[in-house]
């Protein structure tokens, strides 16, 4: 295709020089100027530089399906977990970068062969198209009309009412399917948000060795994870469990603590608190051991664990949820109970 | 027998007898008592916490108290152990450059010979605190789990240090340091110890073999090998720094094409 071909809107004196257009006046300032006069491209007069576009353009197509094959015979030839070192990137899987490389080769050729070609091939002749009406003949909206009336007649609908109206309840019901399905999305949580596996006399295990904790095992400034007794990673529900009885163990010097509530539900200076943030649930672990604050990853709520746990910074709106936590006769830390309000982030029926 | 047994009443005999008895109890002394060597190692030691005794004075008692009290520039070193001592001196986080939000990682001003001296010297300020912790505590021997190291970096360091020990900011200044080319020896004296706003990680809660798990853990995810089959990990901070990439040198890369192939005429008379 060249600029060779003629068309009914650009007959070739029109487009070789710039006819079409008004001068500009002082009656008629906004007059339409025309198009420039067309240029030609080196592929539009010089033959061999067309065939010449024409071989770059089936090169990157051919290019393409090479890379293609090159797709399917990497994904065929490497094992999922062959590892090679390629300089810049390092230990990479040879899979994954064979057929990034290939599948991304295949498209781009595509997508330049395709740029190449209509910029130096296809015809590049500009072609004014006036706007017109959108609207339909005057004929085409009669017909059209006379039709549906015709419709609303032979069907009756106008008359039969009762065919009418139940066609419309009929439709009018079946989105209820829809909607009798959401029932699936229960039951209701119930209390399951107000309760967690704490309660009087579960001991308190290591979550790294799975051996229940002393109070002589915790160090002034260290950190420990604990969940409740009788919890096994093995239970069906486990994530579900631990998402609510995560607990944090941290030892500080009794006179640190300025809450007396906190000092009550402490041990020796051992104090257990719920791990999850009371903002939107993220485990909050970031326990700075000088400043004795907890911060949350997520949103930078700071909890000072020194004074019950109060919010100190971020968008947190509770205090984080203590548990008291005593010894047993057997020398082991143990709750004395459930925590006494729902962990985690605020809901409406919370209380 | 019959012939020792007649001369028993020799008038040389008792003589023999107590030759024998003071041969045996002399070899038996010599065998068993570790005296000497005691007493050369009690002197080294004290020589060694005498030596330390001088470097303090000179290199740290101006933050730390002059008998390791502390002041309000430095933290009470009584019972820290000589494990903490080794990690702040050998790491060079101590002496620190100036106060400030923490002491970061920098050059180490002691060598190994002083920074054991000092270790001795704050360890025999009070008991209490983690000894330096010799090899066959925290280098591998090739029986460490990884993927339970793994778990318990998730579960325990994960949340300052990121999920490959790429680090982390904490709070006014404060931050997680990033774990590569950290010696498998610093990491376990951190852990042992709770180095500046680091909780502790003791033995009684998390067992040798557990922290050697750990290292084995980073060793695999945060080492010059580590196998990473997605190609570049651009800082493994995670899906801020994917997106940030694909945002800016990807979309980037599209406008800049698209500019160059426009911007190109490909009309024969160029104007």
């Amino acid at each position: 295709m060249s600029s060779q071909d003629n068309s009914e809107e650009n007959p070739p004196q029109q487009q070789d020089d710039a006819d079409g257009g008004v001068l500009a006046t002082r009656d008629n300032p906004f007059a339409n100027p025309g198009l420039p006069p067309h240029e030609h491209r080196v592929q539009d007069i010089d033959e061999r530089a067309a065939k010449r576009s024409e071989r770059v353009v089936a090169g990157l197509f051919t290019l393409s399906m090479l890379s293609t094959i090159g797709f399917i015979a990497s994904y065929v030839a490497f094992p999922v977990d062959k590892i090679v070192y390629v300089f810049p990137i390092g230990h990479v899987s040879a899979l994954n970068l064979s057929l990034g490389l290939t599948l991304g080769l295949a498209l781009f050729c595509i997508g330049a062969g395709a740029i190449h070609w209509a910029r130096t091939l296809m015809t590049d002749v500009e072609v004014p198209e006036e706007r017109h009406d959108i609207e339909a003949t005057p004929e085409v909206r009669e017909e059209l009309l006379a039709g549906f009336q015709d419709g609303v007649r032979e069907s009756d609908l106008g008359r039969r009412k009762l065919v009418r109206n139940t066609l419309i309840g009929a439709m009018a019901m079946v989105p209820l399917t829809g909607l009798v399905l959401l029932r699936d999305l229960g039951p209701m949580p119930g209390t399951m948000l107000r309760h967690t596996k704490w309660a009087k006399g579960k001991m308190l295990i290591n979550e790294n060795t799975h051996e229940p904790l002393r109070p002589e095992d915790i160090a002034v400034g260290s950190l420990t994870f604990a969940m409740p007794e009788g919890l096994s990673e093995e239970d069906h529900d486990f994530n579900n469990q631990i998402a609510k009885a995560a607990l944090m163990i941290v030892r500080l010097q009794p006179e640190n603590i300025k809450d007396k509530r906190e000092l009550d539900w402490s041990h020796e200076g051992i104090v257990a608190f719920s791990k999850i943030c009371t903002h939107v649930g993220c485990p909050i672990s970031l326990y700075e051991q000088q400043t004795h604050h907890v911060l949350c990853p997520c949103h930078q709520s700071t909890f000072d664990l020194t004074d019950g746990g109060r919010v100190i910074f971020g968008p947190a709106g509770h205090a984080l949820p203590q548990l008291r936590i005593t010894v047993n006769d057997k020398g082991y830390l143990e709750a004395m109970g459930d925590f006494a309000e729902p962990v985690g982030p605020a809901y409406w029926e919370r209380g | 027998m019959k012939k020792l047994s007649a001369r028993r009443r020799h008038p040389l005999a008792a003589l023999v007898v107590l030759l024998f008895a003071l041969a045996a109890t002399g070899g038996l002394y010599a065998a068993f008592a570790p005296a000497d060597k005691a007493k050369a190692d009690e002197a080294q030691a004290s020589l060694a916490i005498d030596e330390g005794k001088k470097l303090y004075a000179v290199g740290c008692a101006s933050c730390h108290g002059t008998g390791g009290q502390g002041t309000s520039d430095g933290p009470s070193l009584v019972g820290v152990g000589a494990a903490a001592v080794d990690f702040q001196v050998s790491t060079g986080r101590m002496p620190a450059q100036q106060n400030g939000a923490q002491a970061p990682k920098k050059p180490k001003v002691y060598t190994a010979a002083e920074t054991e001296q000092l270790a001795a010297y704050v360890a025999s300020l009070g008991a209490g605190g983690p000894e330096t912790p010799n090899k066959s505590q925290y280098s591998l021997n090739g029986k460490e789990d990884a993927a339970n190291g793994g778990q318990l970096f998730r579960s325990n360091c994960a949340q300052c240090h990121n999920f490959s020990g790429k680090g982390g900011a904490l709070s006014n200044g404060k931050y997680a340091p990033p774990l590569d080319g950290v010696s498998p020896k610093h990491i376990y004296e951190a852990m042992q110890t709770g180095p500046q706003n680091m909780p502790s990680f003791p033995d009684t809660v998390m067992p040798e073999k557990e922290k050697r798990d750990i290292i084995a853990y980073l060793n695999k995810v945060n080492s010059d090998d580590t196998e990473s089959p997605g190609g570049f990990q651009l800082g493994g901070l995670g899906p801020v720094a994917e997106g940030l990439f694909a945002w800016v040198f990807g979309l980037g890369a599209l406008v800049a094409i698209t500019i160059w192939v426009a911007a190109r005429t490909t009309k024969a008379k160029k104007s």
